[in-house]
C-alpha cells in the first residue's frame, strides 16, 4: 500500500450529509474484477447524464474543482454497502485526503487499507472549510499526517486527531495480512483449542438429498 | 468475574491476540464469501503467494447477480458471467466449499448462513457485504467488511478489530398486530437516525424481541447497519435453539446438547454494563414506511410526507429537500395515498419462509391492483422457495398475480435484469432506499412483508392494522 505522510491537493466540496456507497460506486461496476479504473465510475449518477456526458451542475465536473485531490463532505460519509469499490474509486480518481464530521464505520476502515486518509473534525471546522473552499477559488490544504495538522495558505492550522496504530499503518504503508501473519504462532495455538462443539461435517442426509426429497427444515 | 455482556463473552473466547495501542486479533468461526466482494481478494492472495488458511469455515455462494426467471439460460452480462466463472475457479482452486446458482442450497448468503446452520449462537461471521448483521439474530457477533479484509481473513481466518462500544436496545412491551420486526427496526433507525450507532454494537432485548421468531430477528439485525452500527445481536434463547436443531450444518445429538448449553449461557449477564441503553415502547410503534432516500427518512404509514422545513439541522433540511425531489413527493401527502408502480418481496431482510407466508396470508383469494406493473416474489433461498411450493405458497401468489421467482438478491440491487425503470414507485421489502439502489431513478419505499402484500392489492399503502 501506498504510505501516506503529507499532501497539498486543490479542495472539493460535496455539500450533501449522509453520501453512502451506491453513489460512489453504483451497482453496475460491482461486476468487474479488478481493483482498478474506478475513478472513472466514482459518483457516477450524479457526474454523468445520459451516455456518460458530465452533468455540469455536479460538483465534481465544476472546472474550478478539476483536478481536486482533498474531499470536504459531510456527516456519515460513505454510509451504506461495505463495498470497497468506494474507496478505490476515490483513490483512482485521484483523492487521497477525505475530511467530514463523521465517517460511517466500514467505509472509513476501508480507507485505510488503500492509503486514503480520512480526517475527522468537527462540524464546525468543516462548515468553516465549506466557506473557505467556496470562497477562493483554488483553494488548497496541504495535511501533514507526521504532524496531524491540515494548513491553508492564509495561516489557518487545524490539528486532529488519529488512533495511533491507524496513524502508523498510513505513514509505513503497512501490509495488515503481513504484520497478522507475524502472528502465526498464536494463530495455531488458537486453532489447537477451538470450540469443540461447532463442528463442520455436515449431516450427509440432508445435505446431499436432491431437492423435494427431504423437507429438512425451513 | 465482572458480568459481561453477550458482546464482551464473545470477544474473549475469540481474542487471539492483543497489545496495547493496537487492534486485537479475532479468530472467526465462519467466512461467507459471494461473487460481488470477492475476486479481488482471491486475486491478491494469489500474488502474494498465499493460501486460504481454512477452506473448511470458509463458504461461498452465487447471490449477488444471479438470474432469477431462467438459470439455464446462458449469462448474458459478461462481466457478471465473468465474475461467476471467477468464483467457482476460485472455490475450486483454493477448497472452498461453494454453493453455485443450480445448488439446490443456493440463496442470498445472509439466508443460507442460518438455514443451513453454518451460522450458530457464540461465533464470530464475517462476509464481504454489510448486511452480516443479520446473523446477530443468533447470538454471533456478525459485522460486514471490505475486500481487503476479506483476502486478510482468507489468509489469516483472523481480523484486526478495534473493541465497539455497546448499545442496549430494549423494546418493551408488545406490539400491535400487523406490526412486524421489519416496524420495529425501521422505526428504531427512524428514532437514532443512520449515524446513530456508528462505532456501536447493538444489542436488542425486552419483551417484544423476545417475542420474535428466528426470522423476525435476522430481519431486525440485518438492518442494524442502517442504523450506522456494524453489528446487532439476540442473545440466544430457546427460539433459537429450537430453529438450529436439524439443520444441516449444526451438531447433532449429544453434541447439540451441548452446544445448546453453551448458546444459552451466552446471554449478557444481569448487571453488565453498556456504553449507552436506549428504551422503546413496542405498543407505540405503528407500520412504517420510508418517505425518502435513506432508511431513517421513515414515518407512520398513517403519517405525512415531511415538509423538509420542520427539519431544525440545516443540513437535514437540505437532504429532505434532496429526498423529496428524487423521491417525487409533496409535503403534507399522506402516505396512504402515494401510489406504486410495484411492488418486491424478497432480499435479505425479508424473503424467509415466514415472511412469505404472512404476505401470502394477506394476498390468498385476492388480486394486486390492476396499476401495478410487476409484483415480484424472490424467495431469499432455494431451500426457502421449495418450502413455500411445498406449502402451496407459490400458487397463492401467482393466483393474485404474482410473479414467482429462483432465489437472489434480484431488485434489492439490481445487480441482474430485475431493475425498478426510472421514476417508477416501488413498494419493497428490502433494506436499501438509496437513490438508484433498485434501478437508476427507481423511488423505492421500504415496509415490512404484510405491508408490502396489502400495498399490493390497493395499489398504495394501507394501514394493515386496519385490515388483519
Ligand atoms: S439481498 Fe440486497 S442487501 Fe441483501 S445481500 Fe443481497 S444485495 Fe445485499
Amino acid at each position: 500500500m501506498q504510505p501516506f505522510r503529507k499532501h497539498t491537493g486543490l479542495v472539493v466540496p460535496l455539500d450533501r450529509v449522509n453520501v453512502d456507497t451506491d453513489q460512489m460506486v453504483p451497482k453496475q461496476f460491482l461486476t468487474w474484477v479488478t481493483r482498478e479504473g474506478y475513478g472513472r465510475v466514482l459518483f457516477y449518477d450524479w457526474r454523468y447524464l445520459e451516455s456518460e456526458k458530465p452533468n455540469p451542475e455536479f460538483v465534481l465536473n465544476l472546472p474550478r474543482y478539476r483536478g481536486a485531490s482533498v474531499l470536504l463532505a459531510r456527516a456519515n460519509f460513505g454510509c451504506g454497502s461495505s463495498r470497497e469499490h468506494a474507496p478505490w474509486a476515490v483513490l483512482d480518481y485521484g483523492i487521497r485526503v477525505i475530511i467530514a464530521p463523521s465517517f460511517a464505520d466500514i467505509f472509513y476502515n476501508n480507507c485505510f487499507k488503500n492509503g486514503i486518509l480520512p480526517v475527522t473534525l468537527s462540524e464546525q471546522q468543516v462548515d468553516d472549510l465549506f466557506c473557505r473552499t467556496e470562497k477562493q477559488p483554488g483553494y488548497q490544504l496541504s495535511v501533514d499526517l507526521e504532524e496531524n495538522t491540515i494548513r491553508d495558505a492564509a495561516g489557518l492550522e487545524i490539528h486532529f486527531t488519529l488512533d495511533p496504530h491507524r496513524r502508523e499503518v498510513l505513514l509505513k504503508g503497512l501490509d495488515d495480512i503481513g504484520v497478522s501473519l507475524l502472528h502465526e504462532r498464536e494463530i495455531a495455538a488458537y486453532e489447537a483449542r477451538m470450540n469443540p462443539t461447532a463442528p463442520l461435517a455436515p449431516d450427509a442426509t440432508l445435505y446431499s438429498a436432491p431437492a423435494g426429497q427431504t423437507a429438512g427444515k425451513n | 468475574m465482572e458480568p459481561r455482556t453477550l458482546y464482551q463473552k464473545i470477544w474473549d473466547t475469540h481474542l487471539v491476540f492483543e497489545a496495547p495501542g493496537q487492534p486485537s486479533l479475532l479468530y472467526i468461526d465462519r467466512h461467507l464469501v459471494h461473487e460481488g466482494t470477492s475476486p479481488q481478494a482471491f486475486s491478491g492472495l494469489k500474488v502474494a503467494g498465499r493460501r486460504v488458511r481454512r477452506p473448511d469455515l470458509t463458504f461461498a455462494v452465487m447471490d449477488h447477480s444471479v438470474p432469477t426467471k431462467d438459470r439455464t439460460l446462458p449469462i448474458l452480462d459478461a462481466n457478471a458471467a465473468a465474475q461467476f466463472d471467477a468464483l467457482a475457479k476460485n472455490c475450486k482452486d483454493t477448497g472452498v466449499r461453494l454453493f453455485d446458482m443450480n445448488d439446490r442450497n443456493q440463496g442470498i448468503v445472509h439466508v443460507i448462513g442460518p438455514e443451513l446452520g453454518i451460522t450458530q449462537p457464540g461465533q464470530t461471521i464475517v462476509c464481504g457485504d454489510s448486511h452480516t448483521s443479520t446473523h446477530g439474530a443468533f447470538g454471533a457477533l456478525a459485522f460486514g467488511i471490505g475486500t481487503s479484509e476479506v483476502e486478510h481473513v482468507l489468509a489469516t481466518q483472523c481480523l484486526q478489530q478495534f473493541r465497539s462500544k455497546t448499545m442496549l436496545l430494549r423494546v418493551n412491551g408488545k406490539t400491535q398486530p400487523g406490526v412486524l420486526a421489519k416496524d420495529i427496526i425501521l422505526h428504531i433507525i427512524g428514532t437514532i437516525g443512520v449515524a446513530g450507532g456508528t462505532g456501536h454494537v447493538f444489542e436488542y432485548a425486552g419483551e417484544a424481541i423476545r417475542a420474535l421468531s428466528m426470522e423476525g430477528r435476522m430481519t431486525l439485525c440485518n438492518m442494524t447497519i442502517e442504523g450506522g452500527a456494524r453489528a446487532g445481536m439476540v442473545a440466544p434463547d430457546q427460539t433459537t435453539v429450537a430453529y438450529l436443531e436439524g439443520r444441516p450444518f449444526a451438531p447433532r445429538g449429544k453434541d447439540f446438547q451441548s452446544a445448546a448449553e453453551i448458546w444459552l449461557g451466552l446471554a449478557s449477564d444481569g448487571g453488565a454494563t453498556f456504553d449507552r441503553v436506549l428504551d422503546f415502547n413496542a405498543a407505540e410503534i405503528a407500520p412504517q414506511v420510508t418517505w425518502g432516500t435513506n432508511p431513517g427518512m421513515v414515518t407512520s404509514v398513517t403519517g405525512q410526507v415531511p415538509d423538509p422545513a420542520s427539519f431544525r439541522d440545516p443540513n437535514e433540511q437540505k437532504a429532505a429537500e434532496m429526498a423529496l425531489r428524487y423521491m417525487g413527493l409533496k409535503p403534507g401527502t399522506p402516505m396512504e395515498e402515494i401510489p406504486l408502480d410495484r411492488v418486491f418481496i424478497g432480499s435479505c431482510t425479508n424473503s424467509r419462509i415466514e415472511d412469505l407466508r404472512m404476505a401470502a396470508r394477506m394476498v390468498a383469494g385476492k388480486h394486486v391492483a390492476g396499476t401495478l406493473k410487476e409484483a415480484l416474489v424472490v424467495p431469499g433461498s432455494r431451500r426457502v422457495r421449495a418450502q413455500g411450493e411445498a406449502e402451496g405458497l407459490d400458487k397463492i401468489f401467482r393466483a393474485a398475480g404474482f410473479e414467482w421467482r429462483d432465489a437472489g438478491c434480484s431488485m434489492c440491487i439490481g445487480m441482474n435484469e430485475d431493475r425498478l425503470p426510472g421514476g417508477e414507485r416501488c413498494a419493497s421489502t428490502s433494506n436499501r432506499n438509496f437513490e438508484g439502489r433498485q434501478g437508476k431513478g427507481g423511488r423505492t419505499h421500504l415496509v415490512s412483508p404484510v405491508m408490502a402484500a396489502a400495498a399490493a392489492l390497493a395499489g398504495h399503502f394501507v394501514d394493515v392494522r386496519k385490515i388483519l
